[in-house]
């Protein structure tokens, strides 16, 4: 297989993955919700990234099928989800970590929302149509992501004592994997003009936020990294096994 | 998280509400969003009609709330929000005299006109 077709695949494996396990952790509030309204604002996140996530593993399976070689070949959008191994997955560390308390979710959303519509600005004018269309579509999504979790960054920073605590506590928690979002995997050096450029604007974005709910940004730290190349923290495993359990214990199962 | 969720049902609004501050009958209460009345318009033209209520912090909260609870099947183009203390209701006691005396006052129906049977929608 030609190095191009074999970049473009792993990069729109990554994309998918990212949404897939983050759509995952933010289901896990589904009937757990700090109150009915939330509850389901946050699972409607949770099918668009889901949704977004199946427009990338579509592609990912029609590009592997067409390649002359590829270990997960023939594929599906159901095989790329629930049949690869931890190490095969080429998500955003920060994507997989625990939900924590309200804050620490929202906070998480809110990082990769910044992230994310930046990221899928680039893709639309990029040079590949598939990846463009899908992030236009999401665009409008995310948007509205961006608008949610930045309103809930900013009334618990200047919420009450609790709240602005605990949104502190998330800032500490989180903040280290950010870092990994701005450092190109192999096979993102080739995509023009690449996520370093955008790394000024996601922080300005934060900057900004952060002032409007009265909290600072933390200082350097050093940055984790791994997820784009499947080197995953101990919560990814966990993840998949209870994703993947049912189509490991009863292939091709249907409902 | 330790928010007292209380339900309300139509005609039911508690009157002691006041300026977006919750009835504090007991300190759990304190912590309850308010309430918000939500109006949908289904498309360009039409009005907006009831949809129903929901707790939310403050407008725009309640917008968002609105939006995720009410318009996920594509039911609306526009909402309002208005919180429900701002609602004056009528009184169904005084249902009687209000409504009743309309009752023989059948004139004040357009039905003794003879319409063409090429008119519709009347």
């Amino acid at each position: 297989m030609d190095k191009t077709t074999d970049q473009l695949i792993n990069y729109t494996l990554h994309l998918a993955d990212t949404t897939l396990i983050l759509a995952q952790r933010n289901a896990e509030w589904c009937a757990h919700g700090p109150i009915l309204e939330q509850d389901i604002a946050i699972t409607n996140i949770s099918l668009d990234l889901l949704g977004q996530s199946r427009n990338f593993y579509q592609y990912a399976a029609v590009l592997i099928n067409q390649s002359a070689s590829h270990q997960n070949k023939p594929a599906t959008e159901d095989s790329l989800a629930y049949l690869r191994n931890e190490r095969e997955f080429k998500n955003l560390l920060l994507t997989e970590l625990p939900n924590g308390d309200w804050a620490q979710t929202v906070l998480k959303q809110f990082f990769f929302s910044v992230f994310q519509s930046l990221q899928y600005e680039q893709l639309l004018s990029g040079s590949d149509e598939q990846l463009a269309a899908i992030a236009e579509k999401s665009l409008k999504e995310i948007t509205y992501h961006l608008r949610w979790t930045s309103e809930w960054v900013i009334r618990l920073g200047d919420g009450t004592d609790e709240s602005h605590e605990r949104i502190n506590k998330a800032i500490e928690f989180l903040w280290e994997y950010t870092g990994e979002f701005f450092i190109p995997a192999d096979y993102e050096k080739n995509i023009e003009p690449g996520i370093t450029v955008i790394k000024e604007k996601w922080l300005q974005k934060i900057k900004e936020v952060f002032e409007e709910a009265t909290l600072s940004l933390p200082g350097d730290v050093y940055m984790q990294t791994g997820g784009k190349q499947g080197i995953h923290t101990e919560h990814l495993g966990y993840i998949l096994a209870e994703m993947q359990s049912l189509q490991r214990t009863y292939p091709g199962a249907e409902w | 998280m330790n928010i007292q969720i209380k339900k309300f049902y139509y005609g039911d609004i508690p009157e002691e509400n006041t300026g977006g501050q919750p009835a504090a009958v007991n300190k759990s209460n304190e912590k309850a969003w308010p309430l918000w009345e939500v109006f949908i318009r289904s498309k360009q033209g039409l009005d907006h009609k009831h949809a129903g209520s929901l707790h939310a912090a403050d407008a725009a909260m309640a917008i968002e709330n609105a939006r995720d609870v009410y318009t996920r099947r594509q039911e609306g183009v526009s909402i309002w929000v208005v919180e429900s203390k701002h609602v004056h209701a009528s009184d169904p006691g005084d249902a009687e005299s209000l409504y009743e005396p309309a009752a023989d006052k059948i004139y004040r129906h357009p039905s003794f006109y003879d319409l063409p049977d090429e008119v519709k929608h009347m």
